[in-house]
């Protein structure tokens, strides 16, 4: 019998597998913004699960939405990332301090 | 129900796999490949909840734009990957721990949640309440209650393209475009020269 605990879970895990995505591909920015696209789908896997066992739809709208901001930060952070590369020529962030911040 | 649950550990396996070996394959391109079968087996996940719409919207949105997206930069981009992956190893005792902790943690409260929270009184999914089909359960309420929601994100989409076609477009020099301020600016003082002209000699410049 599968329950809300499983998704869950499995929701969790994948949470945790981007944030671990992060932490070790710390110069890498396509795989950093792959972790961050991993930890949005466990976040609509949470939103789903707890819309189809609370019995309301309202969870599955706020699943989209979230959807529509990980497309845009997608699509804004792709942006970014190749005005970096064109500016520096590589896309190593480790040691990107060109706004003295 | 055997069935489904074998459904559920398949999926779940895929993904959480999946998952995995996008944060640990060498090339970012299978990375991207592996970041579409996590996409792929969470729509699964949803068709299991009763979810359909969601589960459309995530293969059309996520795999048919993001992840191609993703593709298109990591093969326009040529950069030494293999340079990028120093300190995966420095990092990984740290970053083992960190996930380890909050896999527990988390997983904690979602059992904690499960079994004491609103949601236990209900032990079977209902993606669709009201008996109407799921995607007519969410236009119901996307177009109603959600509708300034639903008007927001659409801007919050167009910000995203004109930011993101501001900050990639470049200008090439040399190319001759319409000056609107220019044209504007022009007066028939700085556009027109009188030429006193004698009989007999014509203008040579």
């Amino acid at each position: 019998m599968i329950g809300l605990p499983h998704y869950l879970v499995v929701a969790a895990m994948l949470f945790t597998i981007g944030v671990f995505g992060i932490f070790v591909n710390r110069k890498n920015i396509i795989v950093i913004l792959m972790s961050i696209e991993l930890i949005l789908l466990a976040v609509n896997i949470n939103l789903v699960a707890f819309s189809a066992y609370l019995h309301d739809v309202a969870g599955q709208i706020f699943a989209m939405f979230v959807l529509t901001v990980a497309a845009a930060e997608a699509a804004v952070g792709l942006a970014i990332l190749v005005t970096f590369f064109r500016n520096r020529g590589d896309i190593a962030v480790d040691d990107a301090s060109m706004m003295k911040g | 129900m055997a069935l489904q649950a074998i459904a559920f550990y398949l999926l779940a396996f895929t993904t959480i796999a999946a998952g995995l070996l996008v944060v640990s394959a060498r090339n970012p391109v299978h990375s991207v490949l592996f970041l579409i079968t996590a996409f792929f087996s969470a729509a699964g996940l949803f068709v299991l909840l009763g979810a359909e719409f969601l589960a459309m919207l995530l293969i059309v949105v996520y795999v048919g734009a993001v992840a191609v997206l993703f593709l298109f930069v990591v093969m326009m981009l040529d950069v030494d990957f293999a340079e990028l992956r120093q300190g995966f190893a420095q990092y990984l005792p740290i970053g083992g721990l960190v996930g380890g902790v909050l896999t527990l943690e988390m997983v904690f409260v979602a059992a904690t949640v499960a079994t004491n929270g609103a949601a236990s009184k209900n032990p079977l999914p209902n993606a669709s309440p009201g008996g109407a089909p799921n995607t007519e359960a969410i236009g119901r309420v996307l177009y109603t209650d959600y509708i300034f929601f639903f008007q927001l994100a659409g801007l919050v989409l167009l910000v995203a393209m004109i930011g993101a076609i501001v900050l990639t477009l470049r200008h090439k020099p040399g190319v001759k475009r319409q000056d609107i301020g220019k044209q504007i600016a022009r007066t028939p003082k700085t556009g027109m020269e009188l030429v006193q002209i004698k009989p007999g000699e014509g203008i040579s410049e």
